[in-house]
């Protein structure tokens, strides 16, 4: 049992904001994966895809549900991340009036990804893109 | 407390989920902040915000919160309702502030989460 689901996410489109996020939770409600861990999954990937949203131009997020684990990807094409530890820090934010009239843009997103996944890999190439990767464990 | 009695001490009018209005809410919490929200892990939570956007249903999807009351006449509009009924969702809409609804709603007994 592998299912893979792939979603388009573009920068600035907040009233689409999440769509990919509300699609992966009913699959993952479908699989009868405990509830708890579906929260802590949609929630993390939900601050990934307004990231996105926020933050780039584009963006690409692939998902994978195996046996024992799913495996999230986002990869977007945008100005990136020059610092990522700074970027990780609680408050730490360069989002736009815009982002923050959405009810982002406190700088909390990144620190509630890494609270809620087993494991977050982030890497990026300022100028051209960020690539998210998320995996938690069933 | 039931969601009648939220529904009666802040004069808010049900936007849909009326069929719900019996169902219980032990905690409320205020915010317009969306990444705030998302760090509970409280069940039967009242949402109450001055934030009426598709992504405050978006959030409550998320976070499996299905009571949310938005203050100040902000009006919800089609789409969020859409959204919110798919999702078995009950809004509410008060004129009264975030301030005092909150205010309350606290002196009526519901809980604080912290
Ligand atoms: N996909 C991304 N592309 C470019 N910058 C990003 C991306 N994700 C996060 N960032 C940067 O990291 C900062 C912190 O992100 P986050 O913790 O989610 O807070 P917020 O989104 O509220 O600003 C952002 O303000 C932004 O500068
Ligand atoms: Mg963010």
């Amino acid at each position: 049992m592998a299912v893979e689901l792939t979603y388009q996410v573009k920068g600035g489109d907040f009233s689409h904001a999440g769509d990919a996020s509300s699609q992966v939770k009913k699959v993952l409600k479908q699989l009868d994966i405990d509830p708890k861990k579906i929260k802590s999954i949609v929630i993390a990937l939900y601050e990934a895809e307004v990231n996105v949203v926020a933050h780039a131009l584009e963006g690409v997020i692939r998902v994978t549900v195996d046996e024992e684990k799913i495996t999230m990807l986002l990869t977007d094409r945008g100005a990136g991340i020059p610092d990522i530890e700074l970027a990780m820090r609680e408050g730490y934010s360069t989002a736009s009036k815009e982002v923050r009239e959405m009810g982002f843009g406190a700088g909390m997103g990144l620190p509630n990804i890494k609270r809620n996944t087993d494991l977050l890999e982030i890497t990026s190439e300022p100028g051209q893109g960020t690539t998210v990767k998320m995996v938690n464990f069933f | 407390m039931k969601i009648s009695e939220v529904v009666r001490l802040t004069g808010a009018t049900v936007v849909c989920g009326e069929e719900k209005t019996g169902h219980e809410v032990e905690k409320g919490f205020s915010s317009d902040l969306m990444s705030d929200v998302l760090t509970l892990d409280t069940e039967n939570l009242l949402l109450i915000t001055g934030l009426s956007n598709v992504q405050a249903i978006r959030t409550a999807e998320m976070a499996d919160i299905q009571y949310i009351l938005f203050t100040r006449n902000k009006k919800v509009t089609d789409e969020m309702v859409e959204l919110a009924k798919e999702n078995n969702m009950v809004l509410l809409e008060t004129s009264f502030s975030l301030f005092k609804t909150s205010g309350i709603l606290y002196h009526a007994g519901l809980k604080p989460v912290y």
